[in-house]
């Protein structure tokens, strides 16, 4: 049986490929997959969400590059790097400092919208002076 | 395994190619200056409201009506000129499906291994049993999904190259619409299969397809593959403003105004640097709406004068 099952979102306008690496990102950010593990088969995502199965070669193809996935010939996909390490736990500091921002604006009397509006508008300044080129990952 | 490693390796060269493709009925034109390379390999889209061409351009494609302009190609050939290197490679299923009703399907069955040099036997009866299909039983006694399963099953038997299959989806309820689906996407894992679909709505084949051909008012507005169209196109929304500028270096498909806001859907042509814009995704349904609007926009304008409009035959 499958470690994780993937799902589709058709009206987000993201890219089907992208969606597939992204809950498999998710996944390793949460600690639900591990190195070692091994993903669904081309043939059993198709099944499952009827896909298109170039669709799901390209994400296991993009995940490869990204160095977190090896495909063994004959056997199947498996996790080789994981990023719990890099995720959510690790960063206290930032998540801390995070936390007294949020503060701050609610002090401010901003409401949840608000708050999100203003991080996301300053989200993509940033993004932006950062990288004249380049794309984000279709979502921000 | 291997399954997975033919489909990605497939040689992405041209399974059917279209130029200047064009087809008139007396004084109407069905489809008009049409051209397009569908990549081998892949599963196409081709949508577009009712009587935009789509089933004259399936059969321009099997050779089934003469183009009046321009040509098209079959692995290289023209079916027309050149059928017995592009027929037994092409399978076709026609809008509703349809089948000798008085022929149980082991009949039909017989008649496709009589007609078809590269007849797949095993693998028909194989598909059939698998979904429950008896052979003994007519035609006409089938349900909807099953006759639709039937003629599948009898275009995938032929072991085509390239499969055509027009409105298949349309009269078949979501069950049924998944189980077709699943049939086709299994085959196009067991061989090298390309594929292209007709539909009047995107939503139903965006989730098998890579490829999208976008027809209305008889022409092609937009072919390519799905993931660099979802990339490419964005909604912009800001403050109101004249979408010239935005126009001048993108190619604006819908523009919308309220008294204070603009809102575009836009074909990216590199970066928007106008930084009043707030960009957001859109879906396929969206950006296929769009692009079935704006034909039918520029159908209601004063007709302009279009190049080619002479006959060339």
């Amino acid at each position: 049986m499958p470690m994780i099952a993937f799902h589709l979102d058709t009206h987000s306008g993201v890219p089907a490929y992208l969606q597939i690496t992204q809950q498999v990102k998710q996944a390793l950010r949460l600690g639900m997959l591990t190195v070692g593990d091994q993903l669904p088969t081309v043939r059993e995502v198709v099944e499952q969400i009827i896909i298109n199965p170039n669709t799901v070669l390209k994400a296991y193809r993009e995940l490869e590059r990204e160095g977190l996935v090896a495909s063994r010939p004959g056997q199947g996909t498996f996790i080789t790097r994981t990023l719990a390490a890099t995720s959510l736990t690790s960063h206290a500091a930032l998540r801390r400092s995070l936390l007294r921002w949020l503060a701050s604006a609610h002090e401010a009397g901003l409401d949840d919208e608000s708050i999100l509006a203003l991080f996301t508008a300053t989200f993509r300044e940033g993004a932006w002076n950062a990288t004249t080129t380049g794309e984000s990952e279709g979502t921000a | 395994m291997s399954a997975e490693e033919t489909t990605a390796d497939t040689v992405e060269t041209t399974a059917l190619e279209t130029s200047g493709l064009g087809k008139r009925f007396g004084r109407h034109w069905a489809l008009r200056d049409c051209s397009f390379a569908l990549p081998r390999g892949r599963i196409a889209a081709l949508v577009g409201p009712n009587g935009a061409g789509k089933t004259t351009l399936l059969q321009l494609a099997v050779g089934l009506l003469r183009p009046t302009t321009g040509e098209a190609r079959v692995f290289g050939h023209a079916p027309l000129s050149e059928p017995l290197a592009t027929l037994p490679r092409v399978g076709f299923v026609a809008q509703d499906h349809p089948l000798y009703r008085g022929f149980s399907v082991a009949d039909l069955l017989t008649m496709g291994r009589k007609l078809n040099p590269r007849w797949d036997q095993p693998a028909a009866v194989a598909r059939l049993t698998r979904l429950g299909i008896p052979l003994e039983k007519r035609a006409d006694r089938l349900s909807g999904g099953q006759q639709a399963q039937v003629a599948l099953a009898l275009a995938l038997s032929k072991r085509p190259d390239l499969l055509l299959l027009d409105e298949p989806l349309a009269s078949l309820d979501p069950l049924a619409r998944r189980e077709f689906l699943r049939t086709l996407l299994d085959a196009t894992m067991e061989h090298g299969l390309t594929v292209l679909l007709s539909s009047h709505i995107i939503s139903d084949l965006e989730r098998v397809c890579d490829y999208l051909i976008i027809l209305s008012a008889a022409r092609v507005q937009l072919a390519g593959d799905i993931d660099e169209a979802l990339r490419t196109h964005k909604r912009l929304v800001g403050p109101r403003a004249d979408p010239a500028a935005i126009a001048s270096l993108h190619h604006v498909i819908d523009a919308s105004h309220t008294e204070r806001q603009t809102t575009l859907l836009v074909r990216l042509n590199g970066q928007i640097f106008d930084q009043s814009w707030q960009q957001e995704n859109v879906s396929l349904e969206d950006i296929t709406l769009a692009y079935l609007g704006m034909a039918r926009n520029e159908q209601a304008a004063p007709a302009p004068v279009a190049a080619g409009e002479e006959d060339a035959r």
